[in-house]
């Protein structure tokens, strides 16, 4: 997606579940995913888990607020928070991509500071405030970080977006207007497989009000 | 994951009483600080914990305070807690900027001083699965295999090297660390908590399965005291030191009174360069004796076939951080 013919009110509109629709991708893919999970492993009832529920497996119900929205909802012990954001709560907008706490696609905010939402149980949450990147639109506005994001071209695959988004969003909050060395240090627990690490700091310095020299 | 049960507990105490009712029902327990690391641990199948003790709901152990007798920081004080803190940076630098070096801020916002030190070894061989010491077998893999990364001093049987970048400056500050057990609570020096694997080839420090790294106590280092932490790494970011340097010296002028040299990532322990720290006593820190310090610091080394690399980078970097705290 470029940034010349993005535009954010048709982008959203896309997205709104009440909107007459064509299946998404991603009903598209969980669709696909049941029908290739149903001829091979008949006990995947619930495609949109990333893994099979046990029923003896250890619960715990806990209480966490996610982008101002408090959820009681039972867990597997065993669950990370990022499992429990995108197959427990459908924000799918935190992305799992290493699973091992090195790449920092699942970076969410808990009680205001980064971590890597992979590399915590849920249950941890428990009592916690998580913002994830479905938090950071106000009354369908984009953030200023987000459209900087968009205006220099931040993302390519997007696929680490949300998690650069999370961790620029904190610094930011701590340092209004960070220098293009301050945004490197925010962000060097965030990989961009696409290396566009260049556009990402400008946007983050841009989004402070500053410019990269 | 493989299911497990996530313990709450509510304090120091409540916590090792639940490890050692754990293990006293035949199950493993595992306490969890930030859990950056055990969690993954879990996730390869190189930790076989199937209870973890979470130590999050702990409020004591939190704490950095400086008091008559040091600054005290509690095991439970995450990395990023160290870095901030305005009396660890006054006067503790080289903690600072060990615990800054660390990770990235997702993983020092959650991580523990305690977890830091106590973290598994990161030799590729035991992280990947291999049945070495370090997993309870009999071998050390990295002897005939692939030890670029391995020890250059203290090897045997094991060569894992420390990967704490924190722990090599709380021995160069005589830390006096607290352990915590169902028995009650002792003390031990920092440059103790850490045994060699010819002493104990599976564990890295003396802690019992049930005990917990409570709390550190940092003596108030005397006036005219300086100190460094210098980390090498082989990128620019987000990984563990090749070598790290923790530099405590005591000055009066320009001349070195008393030195503490400890190195991170060379050795299986936190390995003090008392060679080194004897040499620099009573001398001015010129950039000749700064290069003859960086010299002898690897004088008696036994590096393996495929990381001789760390012999010229161990002195470039004792030089270097010599150098570096020499008087204005």
């Amino acid at each position: 997606m470029h940034s010349d013919s993005f535009d954010p009110a048709t982008e959203r509109q896309a997205v709104d579940p009440d909107a007459p629709q064509s299946p998404s991708r991603r009903e598209f893919l969980e669709t696909t995913g049941a029908t290739v999970a149903a001829s091979t492993v008949a006990s995947f009832a619930t495609p949109a888990m990333a893994q099979p529920t046990d029923a003896a497996a250890p619960r715990t119900t806990i209480s966490v607020s996610v982008n101002g929205v408090r959820h009681e909802i039972e867990v597997e012990d065993r669950w990370t928070l990022a499992e429990l954001l995108r197959d427990g709560i459908g924000l799918t907008g935190t992305k799992i991509g290493c699973d091992r706490g090195e790449c920092g696609a699942c970076t969410v905010l808990m009680n205001g500071a980064p971590v890597y939402s992979c590399g915590q149980l849920a249950v941890w949450a428990d009592g916690a405030e998580v913002r994830t990147v479905e938090g950071l639109a106000r009354n369908g506005e984009l953030s200023p970080l987000q459209q900087a994001f968009v205006v220099n071209n931040a993302p390519q695959c997007g696929f680490c977006t949300p998690g650069q988004l999370m961790s620029a969003t904190a610094l930011l909050e701590a340092t209004p207007s960070p220098t293009a060395d301050q945004a490197r240090a925010a962000l060097v627990g965030n990989l961009c497989r696409c290396s566009n690490y260049n556009a990402i700091v400008e946007a983050v310095v841009a989004a402070g009000g500053g410019g990269v020299a | 994951m493989r299911a497990l049960i996530n313990l709450d507990a509510n304090s120091i105490s409540d916590a090792v009483q639940a490890a050692a009712q754990v293990r006293a029902e035949g199950r493993i327990a595992a306490f969890s600080g930030g859990g950056t690391d055990l969690l993954q641990q879990i996730k390869d199948g190189t930790d076989p914990a199937d209870v973890i003790v979470n130590l999050r709901t702990v409020n004591e152990a939190r704490e950095i305070e400086e008091g008559a007798g040091g600054i005290s920081i509690g095991g439970l004080a995450t990395l990023t807690r160290v870095m901030e803190n305005a009396a660890v940076r006054a006067r503790l630098p080289a903690l600072a900027q060990a615990a800054e070096s660390v990770g990235t801020p997702q993983i020092r916002n959650v991580a523990t001083v305690a977890g830091n030190m106590t973290q598994r070894p990161w030799c590729w061989y035991y992280r990947n699965g291999f049945n070495c010491f370090k997993a309870g077998g009999e071998e050390c893999f990295s002897v005939n295999g692939e030890n670029g990364q391995h020890a250059i001093f203290g090897g045997g049987p094991s060569f894992i090297v420390h990967p704490s970048d924190i722990a090599p400056v709380l021995v160069a500050f005589e830390a006096i660390f607290q352990l915590a057990g169902p028995d009650g609570e002792r003390e031990v020096p920092a440059a103790e908590f850490f045994v060699l694997p010819r002493v104990d080839p599976v564990n890295e420090n003396v802690l019992d399965e049930s005990e917990l790294l409570a709390r550190i106590v940092v003596p108030s280092p005397p006036e005219n005291t300086v100190s460094s932490y210098y980390k090498v790494m082989d990128r620019a970011a987000w990984t563990h030191a090749e070598i790290g340097v923790a530099t405590v010296i005591r000055r009066d002028g320009n001349a070195v009174t008393d030195a503490r040299v400890v190195l991170s990532g060379v050795a299986p322990i936190p390995w003090r360069l008392r060679a080194v720290e004897e040499f620099l006593a009573g001398k001015p820190i010129t950039a000749e004796v700064a290069r003859e310090a960086g010299e002898i610091s690897i004088e008696g080394a036994q590096p393996l076939a495929k990381n001789r690399h760390k012999l010229p980078m161990t002195s470039a970097a004792v030089e270097r951080s010599v150098f570096g705290l020499a008087a204005g």
